[in-house]
């Protein structure tokens, strides 16, 4: 079989300010995950990088997409919005830095560690933003 | 430990997937912010918290977290039983605060 074949792909909408059904996505890619017997710790980092990627739709942009694929080789989320996009994306990547309001953080979030743990938690880790516009992140997690 | 004996000896009060309980805690958190518990609880731990907003199912489901402990008395909302219960995350609230709490299951040799 050819490395790059996709063996499994499911695109995810995410609405923002919809914390009804916020994370849905994140389990779905997850238990999918779980099903098909991928390892814990690629399951973990799988994890924390499309929450991460999901919440910060939901906090702060209008809507955005989320698609997830899986090759023999890695799994790939693909997370883009359309939102107001990061002026400074290298500050936004600092950990703790965070736009957060009173409001977000009373619901836990706002630690400013979301960008960050993604690109630890990543094998490859892109992100291009475009204020007015939107974000767009490219997400592997390698399965070996 | 079982999940069972914990919510008696620290009497808590399960107010979500009271079918869910019997369950053995390997671990446990305490931490107030979501990405935190994300990057650093580990599966099958007990996490005390004094979020009670929907947002913490969610988490709590993807760590596989075997229960929550909202701490200080506080109530969460209606999403966020209704929540638990969907997702089979045991719902658990004390009047102590979190220092208590996490000292009494370290005593019952619970660790992080
Ligand atoms: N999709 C996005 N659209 C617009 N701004 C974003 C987006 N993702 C992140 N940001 C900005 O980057 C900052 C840091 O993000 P992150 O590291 O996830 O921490 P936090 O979400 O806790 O603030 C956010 O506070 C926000 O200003
Ligand atoms: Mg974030």
């Amino acid at each position: 079989m050819n490395n790059n074949s996709v063996l499994f792909e499911e695109d995810f909408k995410i609405k923002g300010w919809d914390f009804t059904n916020a994370g849905e996505a994140s389990l779905k890619i997850k238990n999918y995950l779980k099903e098909v017997g991928i390892a814990e710790n690629i399951l973990k980092r799988v994890a924390i990088t499309s929450y991460e990627a999901e919440m910060n739709i939901v906090l702060y942009a209008k809507e955005g997409t989320i698609n997830f694929k899986v090759t023999p080789k890695k799994v790939l989320l693909e997370v883009k919005d359309r939102g107001p996009g990061i002026e400074d994306v290298e500050l936004a990547m600092k950990e703790g830095y965070s736009t957060a309001t009173e409001e977000i953080r009373n619901m836990g979030f706002g630690a400013g560690m979301g960008l960050p743990n993604i690109k630890k938690n990543a094998d490859m880790f892109v992100i291009k933003s475009e204020p007015g516009k939107g974000t767009k992140l490219n997400i592997e997690v390698y399965l070996k | 430990m079982n999940l069972k004996q914990i919510i008696e000896k620290l009497n808590l009060k399960v107010i979500a997937a009271e079918d869910s309980v019997d369950v053995e805690v390997k671990g446990g958190y305490v931490s107030d912010l979501l990405s935190d518990v994300m990057a650093n609880a580990r599966n099958k731990s007990i996490w005390i918290t004094l979020q009670m907003h929907q947002n913490i199912i969610a988490v709590a489901s993807l760590k596989e977290i075997a229960g929550i402990i909202i701490v200080n008395g506080r109530k969460p909302d209606e999403e966020t039983i209704k929540k638990a219960e969907e997702q089979k995350i045991p719902l658990l609230l004390s009047d102590l605060p979190a220092f208590e709490i996490a000292g009494m299951l370290y005593s019952m040799g619970i660790s992080g």
